[in-house]
């Protein structure tokens, strides 16, 4: 960075030269390449600033029942910083634009005096707030979203009863926050990949996943897809491009962006929509996919679910920052906070996410706020490290999934007849895809040795040789529901 | 995965995981074999896994007023409860899976899921001469800290010319098969760090040996990683003095004596090795035809820098070696034993070094009891060793 002090001034540079011999430390190539980047010309560079910043001000056109409104994004970049400044010895020529040069020492504030407001449609009854940005949703899409998410409620309640029945070995919840994953599946089209973190069952819920299919995952029994290798929960489909669920968390954030990339470059119409937890965005993978995701252009929308909670760390010890959407800006993404609790609010703004990202190609970050209802799991006590009034007030009167029924009864969508029937036809089938599945006997042996690879190599068929060997000499070690 | 909370509450469903399948209760009757066997009177009082590592710790931070505990989800006692309690005595500066603003002018930040932090704030830490004992969460996701366990902890003193060292540095993972865990809950990724000189690695197979080896490793002037074996947190209790002990290093123990066989192992397989071994007797072959096979097992507890003079000499009086341990058999630290072994008792062997081991396979959930180094591995690898 010398280089650029010297190029800039050359007071400073004979000082610098005289306080630390700085001719003999710096390169000729060095000094040289930084003027071939200046001569590039100031003016070229404004002029593509000033691009930018037009491109800054898109407008979607939303159509709502009450108002129509187009949105304006933030804007990032100030255009006139640099118009009426066009004295290259005041601002300096850096890689990416202008910087201005002040005398004045100021650090950047570690925190905005506002925190970012947490864009909502729906207020707490149900009813879209006069002058809200929304997008349309006809009854079908918005009948089918409750649905659902009734759905997502019920198969926690069953699976998790099943859990505690010793019927499966585990179990994990989405209560309280089934608005982030229906209302974002339903924004966007079944080509868009989706790379999941694990409390998003509703997104396959919404691709036509069915209850059997989640039920023979969880049982890991012959027809879960994923032939009984994995956890329960750990869910993945092909056929509705979901990436099987793996567990170290974040891994799936950089993983989004290569494939976000592989869309753009095969010119599809779609984008990558990847999730993780507040307490993802602490690992290392969480950075490294945002900014290459920034860098690269790449059609992906990450939304954090910020729940509140990472097991028992709460998110004040989590991170300082405004939460996730702060991060964002620094990486040079696109970012919106918005009440995960309220579905027409998240199906909005993943609707406009997902035209950005594929028509801009770039990157947009979702923080949706919400709150972990239910424990981390089933090998989970939350009551040992919260207060049971604070899950009390958001099962209840933050529950986003009856806030969107309030909406939908309000419209004349919805009815407690259809509501009655809706639960008793959902316990029914998912009692029987229990039932099923548990009766569907194992993966065969086989399948423990497939896959490692395309080919099962050598070492691999050797020891199946040897384990079918002593499965024959020992059947009573092993369990008699696994076809041999 | 999902789950890191999934083992706390398990305790029963561990055991009826167990009874379910029969590979697993023969090492449940193993277990309590050897607490058996092995309690001795008078030594303590009886605790199961995690309350040895949990009563270490307690020691540790008692004796060492520069001594940190940290990690995710430690400060409400861990998912294991390992670090129960540890907050509330000596306070969320010296105990803390969160950065404890409010306390103190000098802050810690660490990030609860940043592995590579975890490991590298310990590293920090451990230079300025503290003793930093870090948990992660599970062995599985040890990996994003792999870079600064290789390339930062390892190399500190050496590459500082013994200028610096992370020395006080302990990094503490649960390891290995609990019944249910799958792919992400349930690996042995011991070989991984036994290729990287300059860090020690170190798994204990019993709440007494726990609390001595873990005592050791944290007062031990070079950075250890402390592999616990999960499975055996709740099931495995034995009596452990109340006091201050410690055990030492690159030491191997035999814990069980006998002519025909040597078995080496480490953690929770030593439990399936040792029901083989009893087994194991009472088969007789053709080289011992009366008594049945006299097996002598080798618990390792330090695999690097590690014991071989013990296993040397074991080997050199039965002749015969066999290495079990639940991670892949293929470059695993069975591997490096039979090598060495090899190198060393050529001449006196009299049958190929065996290996019973986990296959070359992802771990995986339903097909486990299949994966799994069972007891009537062993015991068939015993006999055609002893048979050769
Ligand atoms: C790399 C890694 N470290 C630790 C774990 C253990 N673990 C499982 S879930 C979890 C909490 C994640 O919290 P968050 O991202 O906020 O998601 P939430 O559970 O709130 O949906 C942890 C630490 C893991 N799966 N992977
Ligand atoms: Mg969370």
């Amino acid at each position: 960075m010398a280089t650029i002090w010297l190029r800039r001034s050359r007071t400073i540079a004979q000082s610098l030269k005289h306080k630390y011999g700085l001719t003999g430390i710096l390169g000729l190539e060095g000094c040289n390449s930084f003027q071939n980047l200046h001569a590039s010309s100031p003016s070229s560079t404004n002029h593509d600033r000033h691009l930018l910043v037009s491109t800054y001000k898109y407008s979607t056109t939303i159509v709502s029942d009450k108002r129509l409104k187009s949105t304006v994004a933030l804007k990032h970049l100030d255009s006139t910083a640099f118009a009426s400044d066009s004295d290259d010895e005041q601002a300096l020529d850096f890689p990416g634009g202008m910087v201005s040069y002040t005398s004045e020492m100021q650090f950047i504030s570690e925190s905005q005096e506002k925190r970012i407001p947490c864009y909502r449609v729906l207020d707490d009854n149900g009813e879209i707030i006069n002058g809200s940005d929304l997008e349309l949703v006809s009854k079908e899409v918005a009948v089918k979203m409750y649905n659902d998410m009734v759905t997502l409620q019920m198969m926690d309640n069953i699976f998790y009863e099943a859990q505690r029945q010793g019927r499966i070995s585990f179990y994990l919840t989405s209560m309280g926050e089934e608005a982030i994953s229906i209302a974002s599946a339903a924004a966007l089209s079944t080509e868009d990949y989706i790379l999941p973190q694990y409390r998003e069952p509703g997104v396959l819920l919404w691709r036509g996943f069915t209850i059997q299919e989640f039920a023979n995952q969880l049982f890991g029994n012959k027809a879960d897809y994923g032939k009984g290798r994995q956890m329960p929960i750990h869910y993945g489909s092909n056929k509705l491009n979901y990436i099987t669920i793996s567990s170290p968390i974040a891994t799936q954030l950089p993983q989004a962006v290569g494939v976000a990339y592989s869309l753009k470059m095969d010119k599809k119409d779609a984008c990558v929509v990847t999730y993780t937890g507040d307490g993802g965005t602490s690992e290392g993978d969480f950075h490294a996919a945002l900014n290459f995701a920034a860098v690269t252009d790449a059609p992906v929308v990450f939304i954090c679910r910020n729940n509140g909670w990472a097991i028992s760390t709460n998110v004040s010890e989590q991170f300082r920052s405004d939460g996730v959407v702060v991060k964002g800006q620094a990486y040079g993404v696109r970012s919106i906070r918005v009440d995960g609790n309220d579905a027409l609010a998240v199906y909005s703004a993943i609707h406009s996410a997902r035209k950005t990202a594929i028509s801009e190609e770039r990157p947009v970050l979702v923080e949706a706020l919400t709150y972990r209802v239910g424990h981390h799991s089933t090998s989970d006590d939350s009551t040992k490290y919260r207060p049971v009034d604070e899950i009390e007030y958001w099962k209840s009167a933050r529950n986003p999934v009856n806030r969107f029924r309030n909406w939908v009864e309000s419209n004349g969508w919805w009815s407690d007849t259809e509501e009655t029937e809706l639960r008793s036809s959902l316990k029914k089938q998912l009692l029987q895809a229990i039932q099923a599945a548990e009766k569907t006997e194992k993966p065969p042996v086989s399948d423990l040795f497939s896959d490692v690879y395309d080919v099962t190599p050598s070492n691999l068929r050797e020891q199946e040789n040897q384990l079918r060997e002593t499965i024959n000499k020992y059947p009573q070690d092993y369990p008699s529901d696994v076809p041999v | 995965m999902a789950t890191a909370t999934t083992f706390i509450t398990r305790g029963r469903r561990v055991v009826s995981s167990i009874s379910r399948r029969r590979f697993s209760s023969s090492c449940q009757n193993a277990i309590q074999q050897q607490q058996q066997e092995k309690s001795q009177p008078g030594g303590g009082k009886s605790l199961n896994l995690y309350s040895a590592i949990n009563q270490a710790l307690h020691i540790a931070l008692e004796t060492d007023s520069r001594a940190y505990v940290f990690g995710e989800d430690v400060s409400f006692g861990g998912v294991f409860r390992c670090t129960t309690g540890l907050a509330d005595r000596f306070g969320k500066s010296r105990v803390f899976n969160t950065p404890l603003c409010e306390q103190k002018a000098r802050k810690f930040h660490i990030k609860f899921c940043f592995m590579q932090g975890i490991v590298g704030f310990g590293i920090g830490l451990a230079a300025m001469g503290n003793r930093a004992i870090a948990e992660i969460q599970f062995a599985d996701y040890i990996f994003p800290a792999f870079d600064q366990i290789v390339n930062e902890a390892a190399k500190f003193r050496y590459r500082s010319g013994n200028q610096f060292n992370c020395g006080g540095l302990t990094i503490r993972a649960p390891y290995g098969a609990v019944g249910h865990g799958g792919h992400y809950h349930s690996q042995s990724p011991e070989a991984f760090f036994c290729h990287v000189p300059g860090i020690k690695v170190v798994i204990p197979r019993s709440p007494r040996q726990a609390k001595g080896l873990l005592l050791s490793c944290i007062r031990d002037p070079n950075p250890v990683v402390f592999f616990e074996p999960k499975w055996l947190y709740r099931l495995s209790v034995e009596e452990v003095p109340e006091d201050d002990y410690m055990l030492p290093l690159s030491e191997a123990e035999v814990i069980r004596e006998g002519s025909d066989i040597t078995l080496v192992g480490w953690g929770a397989q030593l439990s399936i090795m040792e029901q083989a071994c009893i087994d194991a007797e009472k088969s007789p072959t053709l080289v011992a035809l009366q008594e049945g096979i006299s097996c002598e097992l080798i618990d390792l507890k330090t695999l690097i820098p590690w014991d071989k003079e013990t296993v040397e000499v074991s080997v050199k009086k039965t002749g015969r070696l066999l290495i079990s341990h639940e991670a892949p058999v293929t470059g695993g630290f069975g591997a490096e034993i039979a090598a060495s072994i090899l190198d060393r008792c050529f001449l006196r062997l009299e049958a190929p070094v065996a290996r019973v081991c986990g296959l070359d396979t992802p771990f995986p959930l339903v097909f486990e009891p299949f994966y799994m180094p069972t007891k009537n591995k062993i015991l068939d690898a015993i006999k055609s060793t002893v048979n050769y």
